[in-house]
């Protein structure tokens, strides 16, 4: 085994920040506009991190996908512990139309190519909210899978895993190699300390671009409209 | 009001005149409120009268605390055809019912009690002035309130004085995009105001912890400090024009939009910081920043205080323009908040802690300033653990930690707050020195504050109020301060609890010189009475 996790981070359109419809309706304003990593991937970075304190795993290499910015997502995950990067370069139209079955290929490749034995995601991004790339990674891969996972506990080369459903909590025994998806409760990501701050300046981030890997990133989908939920009307006592 | 002015004290040097305090005990026993007019208070009022001078009376009931309640000033009482008259003007508006009164009663820290039984709501600067005109008239007080989030006691009423809000004036008038200037009503949300601007790439100068709940006009009122007073300067000089309405209900339009205006004297600058005692703000316009493109916040720890002053200079060399606030805490603090508000250490426990603000146009720029500056600060071993935010969520997390500790605080016991200016390097000295002072009569002590601009929050807590507490508190902390010639109040304003402590950062000439301008202003004395003056001044 070797050890290895990959960890998918995702740069999105801050969660704090109050999103604009673009005027020609095809999209969301994201110039000028504070992006930061996705909450979930956040917290996917922090188990695995925390998985490495615990010396269960060997290494965490952070990846993400999309134009030159992205670089500082990685430097993020980089400064929580995470100990290189992997920029797959994706920008313009193809990163406008970038979505979770491009990365999903990517991602498997990836995995392949660095011979990893856990791939940790976010369940899902605040901007898309589409929770479909870590299960068309494992799909892609043939691999299991725990979703909204909010325990993982490693055992042997198996995973003991909580998911949490509808109904409650599920209890799943998975083997590895596995991609886990990260779900709100699986814990706190820490804040990133100074000395790493610096240390994560040092880290090394390698960039590729998808034709690289093989992938193919045109994308089977069109966005027709987007629109602003409709203005809520005042109420009446 | 006759009998206290029949006492011919003189005017002294600080201490003595607090001494003078023994003489008014023995007699104020005897006086009474006169009423001419049908009261509209019921009988029980005097019992409530009663009970809020035992709530400000000192411990043994011989000596009066000089931060106590003076007795009512003898203000006519609010009758039936007073309240037809309100209603008249303001449908609706006019409010009696005592469920609905009492919030405003009280103050935000839960210390002071009044009794008033109107509130009023006007909606324009014609309704204010009326509601004045005819109070003058009638010599009924008015206490002017806004977000009562006041920390000493000058928000709420002492007695029954009419309480006139400006909560529905919250109205924004105009914003000019190219200047900057906003022109709005003085009882906007200051939090409202920050969002309405930040929507159009504008930034309120002014931005404090209480900013969901205080209004622009009252933070005019107290000239308010806040969080970013080190980059952007004072409420003096960002406020460009006031409407006022002055006691007997002339409206007073100094609302100018201009950013130089040298012609005559400069009118406003007297009704900053005059706490509703000189007139009732009814529209600022205010003078605002661009909304900076890049805002980083960092969070650091230092183990002595020397080092956090180090920190500072580094600080002011390596990050100069960018710098928009510089603020600490100390380990009490963080104790508190991790406590009661279950908030956890970002960092490693460390005796203090810091919070850095930049603000600038460039993130790239801004971040290789920061980088400089934390680099030089880890390898000089000034900071022992730090972190960085970029990011708005976590932004506000950092802040919360410095925000949030007055709210911690009132979470500990009964607090008792001293707001000081003191020279830099002599700040936390007071911390350390009340300390030893107080021993094991305090459950906590804490120190926090705007340390770049010279501001220490000294905050004691104690399980429920005890007057032999605070008599060891006051008048120590007070003579320390004054013995370094610092502030006794450096931004909350002196209000009710701290009027009569005026002397110990400011001459008795200067004092009566105040006296003289309320007097000319307010010839009755109907604006927020017992407030900001001390109470020796022939009135």
């Amino acid at each position: 085994m070797s050890g290895r996790v990959l960890v998918g981070v995702k740069r999105v359109i801050d969660y704090a920040v109050k999103i604009r419809v673009k005027p020609d309706n095809t999209g969301v304003v994201t110039d000028g506009v504070k992006h930061s990593m996705n909450p979930f991937c956040e917290i996917a970075v922090e188990e695995a991190v925390k998985l490495k304190e615990k010396k269960l795993i060997k290494e965490v290499v952070a990846v993400s996908c999309g134009p030159q910015q992205s670089q500082e997502t990685i430097r993020t995950a980089l400064a929580m512990g995470a100990d290189r990067g992997i920029h797959v370069d994706v920008s313009g139209k193809d990163y406008e139309n970038l979505g979770p079955l491009q990365v999903s290929k990517i991602l498997a490749a990836l995995a392949k190519q660095e011979d990893a034995q856990l791939i940790l995601l976010g369940k899902q991004a605040i901007d898309d909210d589409c929770n479909q790339t870590g299960q068309m990674t494992a799909a892609l891969l043939d691999w299991p899978q725990g979703t909204f996972a909010s325990e993982v506990s490693l055992e042997g080369d198996k995973i003991n895993l909580v998911r949490e459903i509808d109904g409650g909590l599920e209890h799943i025994k998975i083997n590895t190699p596995a991609v886990i998806t990260a779900d709100l409760r699986l814990n706190t990501p820490r804040y990133a300390t100074l000395p790493n701050i610096m240390k994560a300046k040092k880290k090394k981030i390698v960039t590729v671009k998808p034709a690289d890997l093989g992938v193919d990133v045109t994308s089977r989908l069109e966005v027709l409209k987007v629109e602003e939920p409709p203005q809520r009307q005042a109420g009446r006592v | 009001m006759a009998g206290l002015l029949k006492r011919a004290l003189r005017l002294r040097t600080a201490l003595r005149c607090l001494c003078d305090y023994n003489m008014l005990s023995r007699s104020t026993a005897t006086l009474s409120p006169v009423d001419f007019h049908s009261p509209f208070l019921t009988c029980s009022s005097e019992q409530v009268l009663a009970s809020t001078r035992k709530l400000h009376a000192g411990a043994d009931g011989s000596k009066v605390s000089p931060s106590a309640a003076p007795e009512r000033l003898p203000f006519c009482r609010v009758t039936e055809e007073d309240l037809a008259f309100f209603r008249k003007i303001l449908a609706g508006r006019t409010i009696v019912d005592p469920d609905l009164v009492e919030p405003s009663n009280v103050d935000w820290l839960k210390s002071v009690r009044g009794s008033s039984e109107v509130l009023l709501r006007p909606q324009t600067t014609e309704e204010v002035s009326q509601i004045l005109s005819y109070c003058n008239s009638r010599n009924l007080a008015v206490n002017p309130q806004g977000g009562n989030t006041g920390l000493v006691g000058g928000s709420v009423p002492v007695y029954d004085e009419i309480i006139l809000s400006t909560s529905l004036m919250n109205k924004i008038l105009n914003f000019d995009s190219i200047s900057g200037v906003l022109t709005c009503q003085a009882g906007c949300v200051l939090e409202n105001l920050s969002f309405y601007l930040e929507e159009r790439d504008y930034i309120m100068p002014l931005d404090l912890g209480a900013k969901g709940s205080c209004q622009i006009g009252g933070n005019v009122a107290t000239n308010a400090g806040g969080l970013r007073l080190l980059r952007y300067g004072s409420l003096h000089g960002t406020v460009l024009g006031l409407e006022l309405v002055l006691a007997d209900g002339q409206v007073l339009d100094c609302l100018s939009t201009l950013r130089k205006d040298n012609t005559g004297y400069d009118l406003k600058q007297l009704f900053i910081g005059s706490e509703g005692t000189l007139g009732v703000i009814t529209a600022v316009s205010i003078l605002c920043p661009r909304k900076p493109k890049s805002v980083n916040v960092v969070f650091l720890g230092c183990e002595t205080f020397e080092q956090l002053l180090k920190t500072f200079q580094l600080c002011k060399s390596m990050l100069g323009e960018i710098l928009s606030a510089f603020e600490f805490l100390d380990s009490e603090c963080m104790r508190l908040l991790n406590t009661h508000l279950k908030l956890p250490n970002p960092i490693s426990d460390c005796p203090f802690y810091i919070v850095i603000e930049t603000s600038g146009s460039d993130p790239t720029h801004d971040a290789q300033k920061l980088h400089n500056f934390l680099e030089e600060a880890m390898t000089s071993s000034l900071v022992s653990d730090g972190t960085v935010a970029t990011e708005e969520a976590k932004i506000k997390a950092l802040w919360s930690l410095r925000e949030r500790v007055t709210e911690a605080l009132t979470h500990d016991g009964f607090t008792y707050k001293y707001d000081i200016s003191l020279p830099v390097e002599r700040i936390y000295q007071l911390v350390t020195d009340m300390r030893k002072h107080l021993g094991n009569r305090a459950k906590s002590v804490v120190g926090y504050g705007h340390v770049g601009d010279g501001n220490l929050h000294l905050n004691v807590t104690s399980p429920s109020k005890d007057p032999a507490l605070l008599a060891a508190i006051e008048p120590f902390v007070y003579e320390w301060t004054a013995s370094c010639r610092g502030s006794i109040s450096a931004e909350h304003g002196l209000g009710l609890k701290k009027r009569n402590y005026i002397y110990y950062s400011k001459q008795s000439q200067a004092v009566a010189l105040m006296g003289n301008i309320k007097a000319m202003l307010d010839p009755k004395g109907i604006l927020n009475p017992y407030k900001t003056l001390p109470d020796n001044l022939k009135q």
